[in-house]
């Protein structure tokens, strides 16, 4: 808190949360995107026992509150962590900087990828692959020429749930990146912060920032799930 | 070019349980749905794992139960063809065909990419996506995807079950054509009687899982082994039946007793004959003929060109249910004999009855 020195009305806005939270966001989901597509992968390969265990884990941050979350990173990340103590050894700390709050966001929406991208590539006759086989395909051409083409508008659904998930996160950033104007202070602390601060302005600001981005994602996860998907439009010449 | 199969197989219901060895000749593998035909082809093709037995194409072991061989589907060269073709629907036809020889240099992958459209008659249509093709040219494209990679075998799995009747003919045409220049050994699964007739030059009958008959078509048609046999190749007219004499039978059922030829197997358990091999004989002349006999007219059912009698032998039925014999005439000979006086008189040909073992 004594970080934030209230504005006056008059003071220029500074626009760096909007920067962090973007570049947070793009950065959470493209690491969830690869993480939660090749999990999903994974998952949907192994089926049979120990699924139920794995899911726990996966979904486990779903569920908690992102408090826990946020408190389980930093006994992960921090000085005494066993993460936190490798990376110190390398001579650098993640608590309370940028990438942490890049570790919170993928951390708090990965179970949306992997259960979005999951039901996706679950979703693919599994006779695509069998034919990509009997032609020679290698399992990874099967993944990747086959399984994730069809599987895509489910993945992109799922990326864009993310990535809205990502942009609101708060409880764990706060719990591991704290709240430092210009490098950890995203949109939702920015917020919290104003209005703590009794700076109702700079707050409305930024949370009618944060509904003009949320309508241009629900916009975007419409059009994939509803306009592109059914009618498989793209496969089709007009 | 041979390709060896012996194997078995746990399934939900029964055991699949094969052995046959088949070569270049186009062998149809006649069953029920549910016998196990597509569980065969995917254990073939290296998408299942039999529980036991050994799979030789060419000398080159496929699977081997006892030396824990299980070759990859990718590395067996054993081409499949899809009940529903499995076309990658986000490729056009061009980029189906090409996905097998991406190993292939330019070059040659152009070479086999003409050679399969040219084959499969499919030109013009290599840039549109399998959506926007009808279900014949489906087939065919996904026939060329097959072909282009040159596997040593092939097998179609009811290739012809998702098209309509009057493409059947033609495509039928088609794999006929392309089978008489694979020159390789080639399986198709089927549960039509006629397709699988058409199509293949060898015959294999498969009953929950097991080979219940195996050999060229046409033995297989016309000496069925036993009873389910003979109901899959299409006999309808069945009747329990024991042997009386070196050429008599009893027909239990039918009431009556038959002179037979060929010798009578030791298990004769039932006697059989198809519904277009019943004839029809003049009262007048129906005592001086053995194996004749009077019969009523239950009712009948028409198809464009033919006719089904259901009969009813030695007396008059007791309602529409009371029928013996099925029997198929084409509706010029029904024209002539259906204003004639009950009892008609059905005769069965010596040579036309199956006997059939338990």
């Amino acid at each position: 808190m004594l970080l934030v020195a209230p504005l006056s009305p008059v003071t220029p806005i500074d626009w760096s949360p909007l920067w962090i939270s973007l570049g947070t966001s793009v950065s959470a989901t493209l690491l969830t995107l690869v993480l939660g597509v090749a999990a999903a992968a994974w998952r949907e390969r192994r089926g049979g026992g120990g699924v139920a265990i794995v899911d726990g884990i996966f979904l486990l941050p779903l569920v908690l509150p992102p408090t826990v979350v946020g408190f389980f990173l930093l006994l992960l990340f921090g000085r005494h962590g066993p993460l936190g103590k490798v990376l110190l050894r390398m001579g650098t700390t993640l608590v309370f900087s940028w990438p942490a709050t890049v570790i919170a966001a993928a951390v708090i929406s990965f179970p949306l990828m992997y259960l979005t991208s999951l039901a996706a590539i679950e979703q693919v006759d599994s006779h695509y692959l069998q034919a990509a086989r009997t032609l020679g395909a290698s399992e990874w051409k099967v993944f990747s020429e086959v399984t994730l083409p069809l599987a895509w508008p489910g993945v992109l659904a799922g990326a864009i749930l993310s990535f809205a998930r990502a942009l609101g996160e708060f409880g764990a950033t706060l719990m591991i990146a704290g709240n430092i104007p210009g490098r950890t202070a995203t949109i939702p602390i920015a917020i919290y912060f104003a209005v703590e601060a009794n700076d109702i302005q700079r707050a409305m600001v930024w949370c009618g920032v944060d509904v003009a981005i949320s309508l241009m994602l629900l916009g975007g996860l419409y059009y994939w799930t509803h306009a592109r998907v059914p009618g498989r439009a793209r496969w089709v010449r007009r | 070019m041979t390709l060896e199969v012996t194997i078995a197989k746990r399934l939900p219901d029964f055991a699949l349980d094969v052995s046959f060895a088949t070569d270049n000749k186009p062998l149809s593998i006649l069953g029920p749905s549910g016998a196990g035909k597509s569980m065969l082809f995917r254990c073939i093709a290296g998408l299942d794992r039999p529980d036991s037995g050994r799979i030789v194409l060419n000398e080159r072991i496929l699977f081997d139960a006892v030396q824990r061989i299980q070759v990859p589907a990718r590395e067996r060269r054993v081409g499949m063809l899809f009940q529903h073709y499995a076309l990658f629907p986000h490729r056009t036809i061009e980029e189906n065909i090409l996905f097998g020889l991406s190993h292939l240099s330019r070059e040659e992958q152009l070479k086999r990419l003409a050679a399969a459209i040219d084959g499969t008659h499919i030109g013009g249509l290599e840039h549109r996506y399998p959506r926007e093709l009808s279900g014949g040219e489906q087939q065919r494209a996904a026939l060329a995807r097959s072909l282009a990679v040159e596997p040593e075998a092939l097998l179609l799995d009811e290739p012809l079950s998702a098209l309509d009747t009057h493409l059947r003919s033609q495509m039928e045409e088609q794999l006929q054509e392309i089978f008489a220049g694979y020159q390789r050994p080639s399986l198709v699964v089927t549960h039509n009687i006629e397709e699988a007739y058409r199509l293949g030059e060898r015959l294999l009958v498969l009953v929950r899982g097991r080979v219940a008959a195996f050999g060229d078509k046409e033995d297989v048609f016309r000496r069925p082994p036993n009873l389910e046999v003979a109901r899959i190749t299409g006999c309808k007219n069945f009747s329990r039946a024991r042997a009386i004499s070196s050429s008599v039978i009893e027909a239990v059922q039918w009431g009556c007793q038959l002179q037979v030829a060929g010798t009578i197997p030791a298990s004769l358990a039932h006697v059989g004959i198809r519904a277009h091999h019943v004839d029809f004989t003049e009262a007048s002349n129906a005592s001086d003929e053995s194996n004749s006999f009077p019969c009523w007219l239950v009712r009948w059912s028409e198809t464009p060109f033919r006719i089904t009698l259901f009969l009813k032998l030695h007396r008059p039925p007791n309602g529409p249910g009371d029928y013996q014999l099925q029997v198929e005439v084409f509706k010029e000979k029904w024209q002539r004999f259906r204003e004639r006086p009950l009892p008609w008189h059905v005769r069965f040909a010596p040579q036309s009855l199956l006997l059939l073992a338990e």
